[in-house]
């Protein structure tokens, strides 16, 4: 529906106010899109200056002179807290980090949104309203106690790997934050799969099931291959989330090795020794918002669902 | 939730008659064996830990988990600071905050969401160019986020050094730096951030309104303003639901952008209940007062969403 374009012709004489009209509104339009893209851009051509030029120039200039090495310092060299060798090994964490996070809490959530549409029982509501509110906690609530678990964890680990010579990942933050990410993740993946297969045709269900199909076969055989679109934006989403996630990672990975991207990212920007490299700041900046970014530039369209979805219908 | 609910009960052809196999048995508990882990595991660590937390908040619990209960003493202590601290305490300054950060966040998101959802909603050529441009900022984390308007505020190198450089040399925008406005700079970076997304839940909401309405009332002598003010908004009422819902938990919830973008801000000015129960919890070893904080948050919340989802979740009448 659309009210101010209405396709009354008006007077050909002069400007008309309908002209007028649209060129407020376009140019409001531009000027807000200046305003969404200029922290972008102004990080963008930072992160290809030089010092030099960054401290006497314009901060909206364009680079004179384009220089990749701020983002080769910030990838292999930078320093995060006392070692200097870029942010590279960070990005991996993330990187192993988000995978299995992510696999994990999508494929429990399609399981968990199949029994809670086609194999209903009693009480299904409260499960899935007690799964609901999970996601909308705020996580300083389970913040403690969760450490004091994975801390216990950890000692347990050593003691493991005293006597059997192997730790089980017990103790181990990445695996830990795996663990913790699926936890609180399940809440909205359930919730996607759930209202995506509560639109499913039940009767298909019904009808394989009179054919005998057991369980997981009418799982495997119908349901996952109708549910692309609803993965999609399930793994987009959780990857989002997960990858950007900072209480997490700050409290059971914030130091060390093994400490994701944007806890490196935040140390990066904070380390306060010697002189602040703003372009490599940048740099480091652009690099861990590169694959949200990416994600978001190739299916934009299920970013927007996904976020629509964990929004509206929660 | 717009789904519409077929149920049609599956439990009759299966439900235990006599002489059914153990095979048969084990395949009608089947669904909820593959749902029980999902759920033990959100009672344990959500349910449990938020208990856990509670109980931790009438301890004495300082750098260690004490369990000895001692009473409300930390919530009287957040009492206390909040109304009869001189100077105020970083309580106060958390709360007070909240309620700045939390109000301008929700109203100039919803306000601008609706601004441009309408804007982009007469027949924009271009459209397609837009739209991702208002929302990208939302697959940004608030830590980058954070960063980048650290660096355009930064009154050294960012807006106030350009707009010297243009010319205009008494221009002057500190409040990145200055305890009393430096809120404020995380309200920007905030409606910066989560606006477009409001935009696009409205511009659906928009689409979704029947045209025939909108012409009718046209044929009536409504005007532009009229139509939105009488018809439209009123209309989109869900959305204003839904928008406030997720810009309420989003608000009370942030945590990473005050970090990133202010390190706190001067002298802990810019501090939220996240950032005090974070600091308090892990920093300053006052594990009672921070699990304090962390109940009234949830509390918070609790109160906000529970009615939303219990409406949400209601069977429809059908």
């Amino acid at each position: 529906m659309s009210v101010i374009a209405t396709p009354a012709r008006q007077s050909a004489g002069g400007i008309s106010a309908r002209t007028v009209n649209r060129i407020v509104i376009y140019g409001l339009l531009a000027l807000f899109a200046l305003f969404y893209l200029m922290p972008l851009f102004v990080m963008l051509v930072t992160s290809f200056k030089t010092m030099d030029e960054i401290q006497n120039g314009n901060m909206l200039a364009l680079p004179q002179a384009p220089t990749f090495e701020p983002w080769l310092k910030a990838w292999g060299e930078t320093c995060v807290g006392l070692t200097c060798a870029g942010i590279k090994g960070y990005f991996w964490n993330s990187i192993k980090m988000v995978v299995p996070a992510v696999l994990i809490s999508t494929l429990l959530g399609a399981l968990n949104g199949y029994v809670l549409t086609k194999w209903r029982f009693r009480g299904h509501t409260l499960v899935f309203g007690l799964m609901l509110f999970a996601c909308f906690i705020p996580f300083q609530s389970v913040l403690l106690p969760m450490a004091t678990i994975l801390g216990s964890l950890g000692r347990f680990g050593v003691t493991l790997r005293n006597a059997t010579g192997f730790s089980f990942g017990l103790g181990n933050p990445t695996v830990n934050l795996v663990f913790v990410h699926v936890v609180y993740g399940l809440g909205f993946t359930t919730l996607f799969f759930r209202n995506y297969y509560e639109a499913f045709p039940t009767e298909l269900v019904k009808a394989a099931q009179v054919d005998g199909a057991s369980f997981f076969q009418i799982f495997r055989r119908i349901m996952l291959p109708n549910s692309m679109p609803i993965f999609v934006v399930t793994v987009i989403y959780q990857f989002t989330n997960i990858w950007n996630d900072f209480l997490f990672a700050s409290a059971y990975a914030g130091t060390g090795d093994a400490m994701p991207m944007t806890v490196a990212l935040n140390n990066v920007v904070n380390t306060s020794t010697g002189v602040v490299e703003y372009n490599v700041n940048m740099a480091a900046a652009m690099i861990a918002a590169l694959p949200t970014l990416l994600v978001y530039v190739v299916a934009g369209r299920y970013f927007v669902r996904g976020l629509m979805a964990g929004a509206v219908k929660g | 939730m717009t789904t519409v609910t077929t149920q049609i009960k599956l439990t009759p052809e299966h439900s235990a008659r006599p002489g059914v196999s153990m095979r048969s048995r084990l395949q009608d508990a089947l669904p909820k064996i593959v749902l029980a882990p999902s759920f033990a595991i959100t009672v344990v660590f959500v349910y449990g830990f938020i208990l856990w937390t509670v109980y931790l908040s009438f301890t004495n619990s300082k750098t260690f988990p004490s369990y000895s209960l001692t009473g409300p003493r930390a919530y009287q202590r957040l009492w206390r600071w909040t109304f009869e601290s001189d100077p105020p305490s970083s309580w106060y300054t958390s709360i007070i905050n909240m309620g700045i950060f939390g109000f301008l966040y929700i109203f100039i998101c919803l306000a601008l969401g609706l601004f441009l959802a309408i804007l982009l909603d007469q027949k924009i050529r271009g459209e397609g160019m837009l739209r991702p441009i208002y929302l990208y900022p939302m697959a940004l984390s608030f830590i980058v986020t954070g960063v980048a308007w650290k660096w355009f505020l930064d009154p050294g190198l960012g807006l106030e050094q350009t707009l010297h450089q243009w010319g205009w040399t008494t221009f002057h925008f500190d409040w990145i730096k200055n305890k009393d406005f430096v809120i404020y700079t995380v309200v920007i970076a905030g409606v910066w951030q989560a606006s477009g997304f409001i935009m696009a839940m409205f511009l659906a909401g928009l689409r979704g309104i029947d045209g025939e309405i909108m012409k009718a009332a046209q044929i009536d002598g409504a005007t532009t303003f009229q139509l939105y003010r009488r018809i439209v908004i009123p209309l989109l009422r869900p959305i204003f639901l839904s928008a406030f819902i997720v810009l309420a938990h989003l608000a009370i919830k942030s945590y990473d952008l005050v970090v990133a973008l202010t390190s706190g801000g001067p002298g802990g000015s810019a501090w939220l209940p996240s950032n005090f129960m974070y600091e308090y919890t892990f920093k300053r070893n006052e594990m009672a007062v921070g699990s304090a904080s962390a109940v009234i948050m949830l509390m918070t919340i609790t109160a906000i969403i529970v009615p939303y989802l219990y409406s949400e979740l209601r069977e429809r009448p059908r």
